[in-house]
């Protein structure tokens, strides 16, 4: 050594307490879902870029078409307000994808994969934090909703049904933009991809109009999209009317999604770079 | 001996590309080893292979008495790495990133807390504590993630390229908690493109070029292999100058280059200077000043390598 009278360790430096034990993976993916509400508490403009858009949406189609469309405003909202959800939800998912691309580019995935927890955790974790993620959004909609108006007729047990069946299928969702996330270069990348896709899918769906008076190619479309299905669903719920079918083909179609794309995921997550 | 890292023909190839080219390295427990070489050299690819982030493609390694190809688990229990690039959370405070490390590793809250602070204060980033790491500057996310790799004390801590990017007080700031980890028993294996980094921390350093070893020992040791030291006389007469290169030239030493103010000669050990001060104090040509320099890491990098760092890094 070059100098041994420096070397005198400061404190703080040895730790003092006994190795623990390895973090069970529920415990890690919990520490990861604090994480991500640090991260909304830091970064609250993250929920909020993605949340304004959906909320501006609803105002203007439900002032600007409502009467148009449903007779009023009023009447229109209770048709618009449970695909609006759906929509904001499903673009909140984008997040997941982003944050992990972030995390590989900045380095931090090489901290947790150096570390002693099951290597899946930060992915489960980040699932985990935007559970949280969607329900801020769903508060912040259904709250704009109530204001202007939306009444459901299903009370409060149908509004929570409905957000869990949307968040458990965006959840699946989600798997996507981790593949995205993994094959592009930038965080920015991620958002553009994914949005590409997820324009066409929730508006040409029957969120914001009944496909009656679509052109039949795109009934076709508007019928088979799962996007049509989920807004059916949630409607169902919400208005004391569940429409089992809708349920029963979003459970299903969040089971293949997330069984062909999460294995896919994970292994790309857990792939040397 | 006792090694704390033992590679034997170490590879990793990707495609085309053999970064780690049969590396064969012994690392003492509770030393500093140096891993020098341009970018490019091998360095990082080395080091995540013994971290267990990459599998070798071949070859054979120990950690801490673990294989490397199927006690990955074991290792990365015992080791911590500190990459190039600061591997903290950019969005949480620097509170917040140690406080989220520590309770991964496996301890409670409350001793995450209590640990994030001591660490914070000897590291003297209590006051930036409760501040996005975004604020920070290099030096602080660099001694943070430093940090970060010290919350439960690893036996072994790797530190790719710790100061590149920094000023020269985080540079020094740096190179103190280096210091610090390894008094207290942590084998610390650090890579550098700087030669004086290596010479200032290490014990025992190797060279790495083109994924190859090529040269091994103490700093003393590398600067011996390659031969000589610079003899600097100062004359008291500098008119004698010619006289005392004629004088040389008879006792058979090196061609002597001159200075402002004498002489400039190479010789191969520090015997020959002594025998060269001794035949011109014989004849009478009196020396004001002398001194006996070893060669720079630099020039020893160029003896290994046959060219200097910046035309190895322009490749």
């Amino acid at each position: 050594m070059n100098s041994p009278i420096q070397n005198q360790p400061i404190n703080g430096i040895l730790s003092q307490h006994t190795k623990p034990k390895p973090l069970n993976t529920f415990s890690a993916a919990m520490a990861l879902g604090w994480r991500a509400l640090l991260k909304i508490k830091h970064v609250p403009f993250q929920l909020f870029d993605v949340t304004v858009f959906p909320l501006m949406m609803t105002l203007m189609f439900t002032y600007l078409f409502g009467g148009a469309l449903a007779g009023s405003p009023q009447e229109y909202i209770q048709y618009l307000l449970p695909g609006i959800l759906v929509q904001t939800i499903l673009f909140i998912t984008v997040y997941t994808g982003v944050g992990l691309n972030t995390d590989i580019s900045k380095g931090i995935y090489d901290r947790f994969r150096s570390m002693p927890i099951w290597p899946s955790a930060p992915v489960f974790g980040a699932l985990l934090g935007d559970v949280l993620r969607y329900s801020i959004a769903a508060i912040m909609v259904l709250g704009l909703g109530f204001i202007l108006g939306f009444r459901p007729q299903g009370g409060l047990l149908g509004v929570i049904l409905a957000v869990v069946l949307v968040q458990i299928f965006a959840s699946s969702l989600a798997w996507i933009w981790i593949i995205v996330g993994m094959l592009v270069k930038s965080p920015e990348s991620v958002m553009t991809t994914s949005f590409l896709f997820l324009f066409p899918l929730t508006f040409a769906s029957n969120v914001f109009v009944d496909p009656a008076t679509m052109p039949g190619w795109l009934q076709a479309f508007v019928s088979v999209n799962p996007v049509t299905q989920l807004a059916n669903a949630s409607r169902g719920l919400m208005h004391g009317a569940p429409d089992i079918s809708s349920i029963v083909w979003v459970l299903i179609a969040t089971a293949i999604i997330t069984a062909i794309f999460a294995p896919i995921a994970l292994r790309m997550y857990h792939r040397e770079r | 001996m006792n090694y704390a890292i033992e590679t034997n023909d170490l590879r990793k190839t990707f495609g085309d590309t053999h970064a780690v080219d049969g590396i064969s390295l012994s690392v003492a427990k509770g030393s500093v080893f140096g891993l020098l070489g341009p970018n490019g050299a091998g360095k990082t690819t080395t080091v995540r292979l013994l971290a267990t982030l990459l599998s070798p493609s071949g070859g054979s390694a120990r950690v801490l008495g673990h294989d490397l190809a199927t006690e990955g688990a074991a290792i990365r229990s015992k080791v911590s790495l500190t990459g190039q690039f600061a591997s903290v959370d950019e969005d949480l405070t620097g509170y917040e990133n140690l406080i989220l490390v520590s309770r991964l590793l496996g301890h409670s809250w409350r001793d995450s807390k209590q640990r994030a602070g001591e660490l914070l204060n000897a590291f003297d980033l209590a006051e930036a504590a409760g501040r996005q790491v975004r604020t920070y500057s290099g030096g602080m996310r660099r001694r943070l993630d430093i940090a970060a790799s010290l919350i439960i004390t690893p036996e072994i801590l790797f530190l790719d390229e710790p100061t590149t990017g920094l000023d020269p007080r985080s540079r020094n700031q740096v190179w103190d908690m280096v210091r610090d980890i390894a008094a207290i028993g942590t084998t610390v294996l650090l890579t550098t493109q700087y030669l004086e980094e290596a010479d200032q921390l290490a014990d025992r350093l190797a060279v790495i070029d083109h994924g190859k070893l090529i040269a091994e020992g103490t700093s003393r040791e590398l600067k011996a292999s390659v031969g000589s030291g610079t003899l600097k006389i100062h004359l008291q007469d500098p008119s004698q100058r010619l006289s005392a290169e004629a004088l040389l030239q008879l006792v058979g030493a090196n061609p002597a280059q001159a200075t402002t103010e004498g002489l400039s000669i190479q010789v191969p050990d520090p015997a020959e200077a002594m025998r060269i001060l001794q035949a011109l104090e014989n004849a009478g040509i009196g020396v004001a000043e002398f001194s006996l320099g070893s060669p720079s890491l630099d020039e020893v990098f160029f003896a290994l390598t046959g060219k200097s760092q910046e035309s190895s890094e322009a490749i």
